[in-house]
């Protein structure tokens, strides 16, 4: 128990300490925020849509979230880099724990980073539609950071270089992000678009706090929140075994 | 040839190896080598680069599984009692293995917490290692900003936070300058004689190992090819330092040592950090 709090604590300190990271992944929730939703906004209220800001923020929260939780698991591999990892390795903790101490840690901050980009939506003039459900979306938002840090960790446990990292950003987070309803309705979509939604774990996650925070719901939130810890619990699962196949 | 050379001594051994082996893929890096260690012994364990040398610490610390024989470490098989492996040795990696972004304390803390050393003591204990290593006026500082030499006194006070029964030292003094590396040695001399802390270390400086090591065993290509003490090593070779007799051991022919993943990356992360 003491060793996951630590681990938990080394992830948060190495965050509050990494200023310019914290401003640095600001910038594009931000610019998604103001350009898309500033931009899109007339022609969204033009087609009957009612206020894009209103139905962007949440797909804005849940993109900062995605992209810092898998950056949080990625982290290991900096770790192996600069040699920390090893001395988890070696010492008489049972890899799991160790595993577990992380994610927990990265989803913190992923968590922390949400919160971030909420209040920055709050003053881009987003505001939940009723105040007793958004404790729903902090789970929904939780949810979300813990299932990609636990991703992350799994993707790192198998990579040992930088160089396969472009590809994960380019043809894994991007999509998830894209094709995750974060940022159009995924009623009236193309089929095929639909159903690519509907295999990407992101549009629950999406769909769970666009449905808490704003009534506008697709899948409906107790089948967001079923399959989004369903599938959690299997990347944490998987994480966990493939952290554990590590040699140094 | 395989030669695998049995090191006769009293006494028990705390490690002993038995035929030990290590392939990767078609390549053995490792080829049936057995040796055992003496509780209270400093085992320099020497050899060109590639020879197997880090490979054969990574599985006696658990870190590689062996591809075939056997391991004892303080009693146990690093393949099936891992923790009780892990709890019976310290180690200084060969590369740095602190977190830059922590404190020297926070290193220590976190160390001695994965070790399960209760509060109280591990307290104690971090100020008394802080204090021996001399960076007690240091402690607080952010470990990214210390030098080389101090990174390692801070790695050594770390692998032996939890008291081990075995120190294995990588190539400790690599980088460091001769003051460092004096300091760090007697240090580590003084530390097996009044502790009686087992040392396994490998280096590339034999002038360090002639002058700190109780035996010595040399690894080439994967064979252990002598051992013995440093006299009965120049004996053998019949030349006059421990050096000459290394390299009438092992050729001189330069070794060359794939570049790691690890390598690769280190070269583009200071790329990055460039930009």
């Amino acid at each position: 128990m003491q060793t996951i709090y630590i681990l938990w604590l080394r992830q948060i300190k190495r965050y509050l300490r990494s200023k310019s990271r914290i401003v640095g992944s600001l910038g594009q929730p931000i610019l998604f925020l103001f350009a898309l939703g500033f931009g899109f906004g007339p022609i969204y209220a033009k087609a009957n849509g009612g206020n894009y800001i209103m139905f962007l923020a949440p797909g804005v929260i849940a993109m900062s979230i995605l992209f810092t939780a898998i950056f949080s698991g990625i982290e290991i591999i900096w770790d192996r880099q600069f040699g920390f990892l090893k001395e988890t390795l070696v010492a008489p903790v049972s890899r799991i724990t160790i595993m577990i101490g992380r994610t927990l840690g990265g989803a913190t901050v992923a968590m922390i980073q949400g919160l971030i980009v909420f209040a920055i939506c709050f003053v881009a003039g987003f505001r939940p539609e009723s105040l007793a459900m958004v404790p729903v979306a902090f789970v929904f938002m939780f949810l979300i950071a813990l299932l990609f840090t636990a991703l992350g960790t799994a993707i790192a446990s198998v990579l040992t270089d930088f160089q396969g990292f472009q590809l994960i950003m380019n043809f894994l987070v991007m999509p998830l992000f894209f094709l995750s309803g974060a940022l159009f309705p995924l009623e009236n979509a193309p089929k095929i678009l639909s159903i690519i939604a509907a295999v990407d774990p992101l549009s629950y996650g999406v769909d769970g706090l666009r449905g808490s925070l704003t009534g506008i719901v697709h899948f409906g939130l107790f089948q967001d929140f079923l399959i989004l810890s369903v599938i959690t619990a299997l990347c944490m699962w998987v994480g966990s075994w493939l952290f554990s196949r590590i040699q140094a | 040839m395989i030669m695998s050379v049995t090191l006769l001594s009293s006494g028990m051994p705390i490690v002993s190896v038995d035929n030990l082996t290590k392939n990767f893929g078609d390549i053995a890096a490792v080829k049936g080598i057995s040796f055992s260690v003496q509780a209270g012994e400093i085992f320099a364990f020497l050899g060109p680069n590639g020879a197997g040398k880090t490979t054969t610490i990574k599985m006696l610390t658990t870190l590689l599984k062996p591809t075939s024989g056997e391991i004892r470490v303080n009693g146990f098989d690093p393949r099936v009692d891992q923790d009780n492996v892990r709890k019976s040795f310290g180690i200084v990696f060969q590369d740095p293995s602190t977190d830059d972004e922590l404190t020297a304390w926070e290193n220590l803390e976190l160390h001695g917490i994965l070790y399960g050393v209760p509060t109280k003591l591990r307290r104690d204990r971090m100020s008394e290692l802080m204090e021996m290593v001399g960076l007690m006026d240091r402690m607080h500082d952010l470990v990214k900003h210390f030098s080389g030499g101090m990174k390692r006194r801070l790695e050594i006070a770390r692998g032996l936070l939890h008291h081990p029964k075995i120190l294995f030292l990588d190539e400790p003094t690599i980088g460091l300058d001769p003051q460092t590396r004096n300091h760090l040695w007697s240090y580590v001399t003084d530390l097996n004689k009044k502790e009686n802390i087992t040392v396994f270390l490998t280096t590339h400086y034999m002038e360090e190992a002639d002058k700190v090591a109780t035996r010595i065993a040399v690894i080439d290509h994967g064979t252990i090819v002598a051992s013995g003490t440093s006299d009965e090593l120049k004996t053998q070779t019949k030349t006059q330092t421990l050096e000459d007799a290394f390299l009438a051991l092992t050729g001189s022919t330069i070794r060359d040592e794939s570049a790691s993943a690890i390598d690769n990356m280190r070269i583009h992360s200071r790329m990055f950090r460039k930009r």
